[in-house]
């Protein structure tokens, strides 16, 4: 699937999810986040900026990690993104769905 | 993408440990995907939101043919126990919370925690011998107010 977003044609999963994380720049996780009805904040940048880093470090993602993260705590991470935290975030920060049932 | 289901309610009445994480696990795989959940812990499901009693939940090796251990050798003194530290060796593998943990988990998740009041006046248990984080004590006929909305799913564990 094709998504355009700013001009620039991305490709993406059946579900809306980046399939090549070289394409993300914050404009694009802005277009995402306005898709998804979330108005970003620094605090929302810091989250995603967190799990960007937990990706490439090969840190598979769940709510218990969240938990654990340090950065955040998952009260607040539902009020960032109330939706289904996991799933409307992966997508803003432009890595993949995690597949953890947890 | 969505679903039509927007409320997924559970009645947990068991005390065994599979079934605590198949209602744990479903609650919190309803938040996740956005959809509300709500549990009410009934008869012996209360066993897993007692202070003292919930780090204890065993699996049952008796009168449970998918644990393949004949049922005279499952009532040996040990087994459940036994058993029990096997299926959280492979769940730590998992990450999977622990009991205690989990219900912390579901509760930041707004994930609502019920106890039957029928249920708590027969075991004769107080408000304080329940977990903290429980929203309050209910009648059954409370609970299926919870049921507000299109969209409510109800599921007996």
């Amino acid at each position: 699937m094709d998504l355009n977003i700013a001009g620039i044609r991305l490709d993406v999963t059946e579900d809306g999810y980046l399939t090549d994380v070289s394409q993300w720049s914050k404009e694009i996780g802005q277009e995402i986040a306005k898709n998804e009805g979330i108005e970003m904040t620094d605090r929302h940048w810091e989250v995603i900026s967190w799990l960007q880093e937990q990706v490439k470090n090969d840190v598979a993602l769940s709510i218990r990690g969240i938990k654990k993260s340090g950065v955040i705590d998952i009260k607040e991470f539902y009020a960032l993104f109330p939706k289904g935290p996991l799933k409307v975030s992966t997508k803003i920060a432009g890595v993949p769905k995690p597949k953890s049932c947890i | 993408m969505g679903t039509k289901v927007k409320k997924m309610l559970f009645i947990l009445s068991k005390a065994t440990i599979e079934n605590a994480y198949a209602a744990f696990v479903m609650a919190n795989g309803a938040r996740m995907e956005g959809i509300e959940s709500e549990i009410f812990f009934t008869f012996f499901g209360l066993e897993a939101i007692q202070k003292k009693k919930l780090e204890h939940l065993h699996v049952a090796t008796v009168g449970n043919p998918g644990m393949h251990i004949p049922t005279m050798l499952g009532g040996l003194p040990g087994m459940e126990a036994l058993a029990t530290k096997m299926m959280k060796k492979e769940m730590e593998k998992l990450d999977m919370p622990e009991i205690g943990e989990f219900l912390e988990i579901l509760s930041d998740s707004g994930c609502k925690l019920w106890a039957c009041k029928l249920a708590v006046d027969m075991f004769h248990l107080k408000r304080e011998d329940l977990i903290d984080e429980l929203d309050g004590i209910l009648t059954i006929g409370d609970f299926y107010s919870r049921a507000d909305q299109d969209g409510c799913q109800l599921l007996f564990i």
